[in-house]
């Protein structure tokens, strides 16, 4: 018999994640696995009503996002619009309206799907995560965050706290998805891209994907081309070639890895033709 | 009699309004009073032998189990042929295929002891595709495993190929497709018991389209009588043809579960085990070779169709049927042969889905005129025009078109309303000087097609249908039919057809739910034959109801017969206008209730020979044309439907709202499995199983929609009316993979058009 | 371990004794008795399942009943008061935006809370924010066209039965 939690602080939490109870954000994915499985949790943990996983902010370390935010209040940011659009456009592609009011940006990172639809821009914005544990706080980059195929270092006993992004963000801010339908489908590519620009040269490229591999991965080949030069038609061309032999998809149900492969470079270089024309 | 007041108007459903509230119940929405739980145990494999069965790990002493051996001798879905086993007995043929049924007083009881049971198999080698079953059926000793055949000959084809100018070869492939009902199937089952305790007869209320098909299964299952076994339909969530063959099985099931637990049994499917269990869209391969002239002008057409009827016959030859009397599209050719075969694999068996074998062969007819038009530069709507049907024209089964062709009408229309011809050919042009922007791709694609309203060939003239209309002691006139309401609206297509027929209001015509203890049998609702067929019938018993009633009323007021006409809900005479209710009241009086049947009345000199395939396969045809838009992503071969015009003639339209609706509906079916809907299989298993993995249009996916109804009317329908239900399936994919075709240059021969297949086609050409 | 949990259901507050992790949906359609909700899919696809979680449309399959301690929810049975029909759900009805009525509910929920926001939505704000309900039947385009009417961008198409009964004959 499960038995549920709703605690309003951190440390109200500490209690049930000492149980190993399982944490509850927006559900969206959880809920449908256990429906599936028939499986019942001795412990239940409601993170939504923690205080220190709410609102939105910028402040001395960065735009500060609460773990709990929906991607709905995600949307809703002007404070995430001004600075991190690549995120925003990465929400308003996550599932449809009645998902967007659940699903929680810390529910995303936690779940460590390899096609999470924000995973690549928080990998290009270079988001860090902060957790809290009984043994206080740590801030993890998401880059070494998520290690494999649902896998992550969070601990049992920890929580996702906030996600922040490092001001000032990058001027270049770029996201794409490729998805099996116009709305509510999961990806087959995601692209996240980020970077500063001097002149026609771009530089501190943070190229970042999902769904080509076991977890959202960096191009960092990719990177080293599209700052070698000043951005032009033919670094467009080679960057999508690179990409295409970087990267290793697989054949699931929603796609082919000959496609995927394919689809990576060809939206990659339309990312840096699109900005190009921008210059 | 036939004028027409409240045929042609939009009039609000009579469901309307609990369905928009929430107030509708739907099967799971009944009360369950006391019902126990069924669930069903399937085969995890595609062909195998059963070795054991083992209930002794089943610990629930209440939880009733029941397996073929306890189904007795008849232990088949009474169809068409009786070799679909309502549960296996020594094989399985397909996996999800049921082996065996548990009921327990709650769900999650009856999943407990289900997971209890252990069954052992031997597997097989499985035939999982068209490829594996023309390589030879290891359950037919090798040979090819045929579940049905059938030819047309129509004029002399191989002399027609040696006096064609070009002869144009191509083959064309679709895949399965899942109806998608938004209400999974569900049913409940009411034993009827005698004193002692014993089963005499079942009850059952379903989702479903067809409550004489249940009724049928069920008294044959159990060798009961007719009034043993009563069917009726809940407020049914959709339909598509899936719940025209599958109830009998759902409702099989639950009613040998309340026979062995002697409860009501009820047993809802999840999306996942709806999925997995239920009949889908015949895959098919059809292979065209076509002389042409050198004007365009069709020759010489042979044809051969393949369908894939998966393990068990159910419904497939009437489906086959269907696909080669469509084969050869709206098109006038002297000579035309065409072969049909269904091929049985290890996959669950392919049913009934709107278009029934029409959308698959008129792809494969509209991909090849393309290809004649590619080959010989003319212009897609060019060719068509050529060869389209006219009146007078003869079908490859030797039927005259006498009336109602519509095929030239809705062509010119489509292509005026679009600027087709224009802009297709500007799209050409530009394709050739496309600059590298990332813009989005333009293309325009065009399709004409044709379906025949109602069952094929002698399938009315075996039916016999039946339709009545009874004034009862409410005085109002009561339709009794078997047609089933699973969102078309026939139930507010009948109060307009018979109100006009009779000449009343239509507060005074009320519909009786389907329910085969009250009703005639009307056949089933599949067919694009109900406003057609089953409305025919009202419309006769209508006339005949409101004659009788006039002649009442005459004699009443001592008239001569003729001078009282019954219009607009009142009895006229010269000199008086009395109410409908007022002479109904009077009649009641006199005589009692007034019940008029009305049956199907052949047409005279009509006949179809089901041996060779010649004679009138229909009585009218419904006739579309489509101008699917598409915007084609450069860098990911993502196809947009931008908009969708299509033009229609359906007869004269009983509800302007509901039969733009049909359309509509049917025509974003018709493009997603152009585009989007893909069951994938791997070792006899689909893959996409789930609704987030089997993905159907959302509304960002849905186009505008243009919709034209042309009516040209027939006079084998109520008031002019055909068949609208399947027309829409037939055009959308052809337009619309022609359309991919106008923007990117790469023509495709197998649906679904996603960017995963256009760009293995353009590696392959370039 | 079953908990009592306090919420308020369409404008009544209701008190719920259940598993914490039991579905908003089930609880609604067994509990409540309010069968206007959906089950299509059971994992958030479909969205037949729609309620308002706090004036917000959600799926109420995939929202475990002890997050719904304090809230509102919305249900179908909420939108028009009983025995009454608002103006959007007949209008849905005459439209042609019902067929077989097994998405209807949600939709009706979800447009509910578009039109909160967007009073005059134009047809992408529509596929924008419509696009987790699906229907099968429609083709959509005849929902479009409910809204339209209702947002009075659009002449209505359908007739009431009383003036096709009353009007002149033909």
């Amino acid at each position: 018999m499960t038995r549920a939690f709703s605690p309003k602080t951190l440390a109200e939490a500490q209690e049930s994640l000492a149980r190993g109870a399982t944490k509850v954000a927006g559900a969206t994915d959880l809920m449908v696995a256990d429906h599936a499985s028939g499986r019942e949790h001795a412990w239940v943990l409601n993170v939504m009503g923690i205080a220190e996983l709410q609102g939105i902010r910028v402040d001395e370390i960065g735009l500060n996002i609460g773990a709990a935010s929906t991607f709905a209040e995600i949307r809703r940011s002007k404070d995430v619009a001004l600075h991190a659009l690549a995120l925003i456009e990465a929400a308003a592609t996550i599932g449809a309206a009645q998902i967007q009011n659940r699903a929680t940006i810390g529910g995303n990172i936690a779940n460590a799907s390899p096609a999470g639809d924000s995973l690549p821009a928080l990998l290009a914005l270079d988001a860090q995560i902060m957790l809290a544990g009984p043994q206080g706080r740590r801030t993890v980059p998401y880059e070494t965050f998520h290690i494999r195929y649902h896998k992550t270092v969070l601990e049992a006993e920890e929580l996702i706290e906030r996600v922040v992004i490092p001001l000032p963000a990058p001027k270049v801010q770029a996201f794409r998805k490729v998805g099996t339908r116009a709305a509510q489908a999961i990806s087959k590519v995601v692209i996240g891209l980020s970077a500063s620009r001097r002149g026609d040269l771009l530089r501190n490229v943070r190229l970042a994907m999902g769904g080509v591999a076991e977890i959202p991965i960096r191009l960092r080949q990719v990177e080293a081309i599209i700052e070698s030069e000043p951005l032009s038609r033919e670094l467009a061309d080679a960057a999508a070639a690179v990409v295409e032999n970087t990267i290793s998809p697989i054949d699931d149900v929603r796609s082919t890895a000959s496609y995927r492969r394919h689809v990576a470079g060809q939206v990659v270089r339309r990312v840096l033709l699109d900005l190009l024309r921008g210059f | 009699m036939n004028k027409r007041n409240a045929v042609g108007q939009s009039i609000l459903r009579p469901d309307g309004l609990d369905k928009t509230t929430g107030r509708a119940l739907y099967l799971d929405d009944l009360p369950e009073n006391g019902c126990w739980h069924g669930v069903t145990v399937r085969s995890p494999h595609a062909s195998a032998v059963i070795m054991s069965f083992d209930v002794s790990e089943v610990n629930d002493p209440e939880a009733r189990v029941v397996f073929a051996k306890d189904v007795g001798r008849r232990n088949s879905v009474h169809l068409i042929h009786d070799d679909w086993p309502v549960l296996a007995e020594a094989r399985v043929n397909h996996v999800g295929e049921p082996v065996a049924l548990v009921a327990a007083p709650t769900l999650a009881r009856a999943r407990t002891a289900a997971q209890a049971i252990a069954i052992t198999y031997q597997e097989q080698t499985p035939v999982l595709s068209l490829d594996d079953a023309l390589a030879g059926d290891p359950r037919t000793n090798g040979r090819l495993n045929v579940l049905a055949e059938c030819a047309i000959e129509h004029g002399d084809a191989a002399l027609g190929f040696t006096q064609a100018h070009l002869v144009i070869e191509g083959e064309y492939s679709t895949g399965h497709q899942e109806h998608a009902y938004i209400e999974p199937h569900g049913v409940i089952a009411t034993p009827a018991l005698d004193a002692q305790g014993a089963f005499t007869g079942i009850d059952i209320v379903g989702s479903l389209q067809c409550p004489f098909y249940v009724h049928k299964a069920l008294t044959y299952l159990f060798d009961l009588g007719p009034n043993a076994v009563r069917v009726r339909q809940s407020v049914t969530g959709g339909g598509f043809g899936g719940k025209e063959d599958y109830p009998d099985m759902i409702a099989a099931h639950a009613a040998l579960l309340a026979r062995a637990c002697g409860k009501p049994v009820k047993i809802v499917y999840e999306r996942h085990e709806d999925i997995i269990a239920t009949t889908k869209r015949h895959p098919s391969r059809v292979r065209h070779r076509t002389g042409v002239a050198r004007d365009g002008s069709l020759v010489a057409m042979d044809i051969d169709v393949l369908l894939d009827g998966g393990a068990y016959i159910t419904l497939s030859p009437v489906v086959l049927s269907r696909a080669v009397l469509h084969a050869a599209g709206p098109y006038s050719c002297p000579n035309v042969r065409i072969t049909g075969r269904v091929l049985a694999t290890n996959t669950a068996p392919n049913g009934a889905f709107r278009g029934f074998g029409a959308p698959q062969t008129l792809f494969a007819v509209e991909r090849q005129i393309d290809r004649v038009a590619r080959t010989l530069g003319i212009d897609p709507f060019a060719v068509r025009r050529r060869n389209a049907y006219r009146e007078g024209d003869e079908t490859p089964t030797g039927q005259v078109l006498t009336e109602s062709v519509s095929a030239i009408a809705v062509l010119e229309r489509a292509a005026g309303a679009t600027g087709f011809r224009e802009r297709h050919a500007a799209n050409e042009i530009a394709r050739q000087n496309r600059k590298d922007d990332g813009q989005p791709l333009p293309g325009i694609g065009l399709s004409l097609f044709w379906h025949g309203s109602g069952f094929t060939g002698n399938g009315e003239r075996r039916m016999m249908s039946k339709g009545a209309l009874r004034l009862g002691d409410d005085r109002k006139i009561e339709v009794l039919s078997s047609s089933t309401d699973f969102g078309q609206g026939t139930e507010g297509v009948f109060r307009q057809i018979v109100a006009d027929a009779c000449g009343v209001s239509l507060r005074d015509v009320v519909v009786h739910p389907p329910d085969t203890a009250a009703v005639p049998d009307s056949g089933p609702t599949v067919a694009s034959r109900t406003v057609m067929v089953v409305g025919g019938l009202l419309h006769r018993a209508g006339v005949k109801l409101g004659q009788t009633l006039c002649t009442f009323a005459a004699y009443q007021a001592d008239l001569a017969p003729a001078s009282v006409i019954l219009r607009g809900g009142f009895f006229e005479t010269v000199h008086a206008r009395t109410p409908f209710a007022e002479v109904a009241k009077a009649y009641l009086t006199v005589h009692g209730p007034l019940t008029v049947e009305a049956q199907f009345q052949p047409t005279p000199n009509s006949t179809f020979n089901e041996e060779t395939y010649q004679g009138d396969a229909y009585a009218a045809y419904g006739w579309g044309a489509n101008v699917v838009e598409v915007e084609v992503d450069p860098d990911t071969f993502a196809a947009r439907v931008t908009r969708l015009t299509t033009v229609s003639d359906v007869g004269q339209v009983i509800h302007p709202v509901m039969c733009a609706g049909q359309v509509e509906g049917g025509a974003l079916q018709a493009l997603s499995w152009g585009y989007l809907e893909e069951m994938k299989m791997k070792d006899g298993r689909y893959v996409n199983d789930r609704l987030q993995t089997y993905l159907i249009p959302t509304m960002a996916d849905a186009p505008d929609m243009e919709t034209i109804l042309l009516e040209n009317p027939t006079i084998h329908g109520p008031f002019g009316a055909k068949g609208v239900g399947e027309l829409p399936l037939d055009g959308g994919a052809p337009a619309l993979v022609q359309a991919i075709e106008n923007a990117t240059g790469i023509p495709l021969c197998a649906l679904p058009a996603t960017p995963e297949r256009i760009l293995e086609a353009s590696r392959f050409l370039s | 371990m079953n908990s009592n949990y306090k919420f308020t259901v369409n404008g009544r507050p209701v008190e719920v004794t259940g598993r914490p992790m039991a579905r908003l949906l089930d609880v609604v359609r067994r509990d409540l008795g309010l069968t206007g909700t959906k089950e299509g899919c059971g994992e958030g696809e479909c969205g037949a399942c729609t309620v308002l979680l706090n004036g917000a449309p959600v799926c109420s399959c995939l929202v475990p009943l002890f997050q719904v301690e304090g809230a509102l929810v919305t249900t179908v049975e909420g939108i028009s008061p009983s025995d009454q029909v608002s103006e959007l759900q007949r209008v849905f009805a005459t439209e042609g935006g019902v067929q077989c009525g097994a998405c209807t509910p949600a939709m009706i929920v979800t447009i509910r809370a578009l039109l909160d926001r967007h009073p005059k939505p134009t047809r992408d704000q529509v596929r924008e924010y419509v696009s987790g309900t699906l229907c099968r039947c429609t083709g959509y385009e005849r929902i479009f066209r409910a809204i339209e009417v209702f947002t009075g961008q659009r002449k209505a198409e359908g007739v009431s039965e009383t003036a096709v009964d009353e009007g002149p004959p033909p």
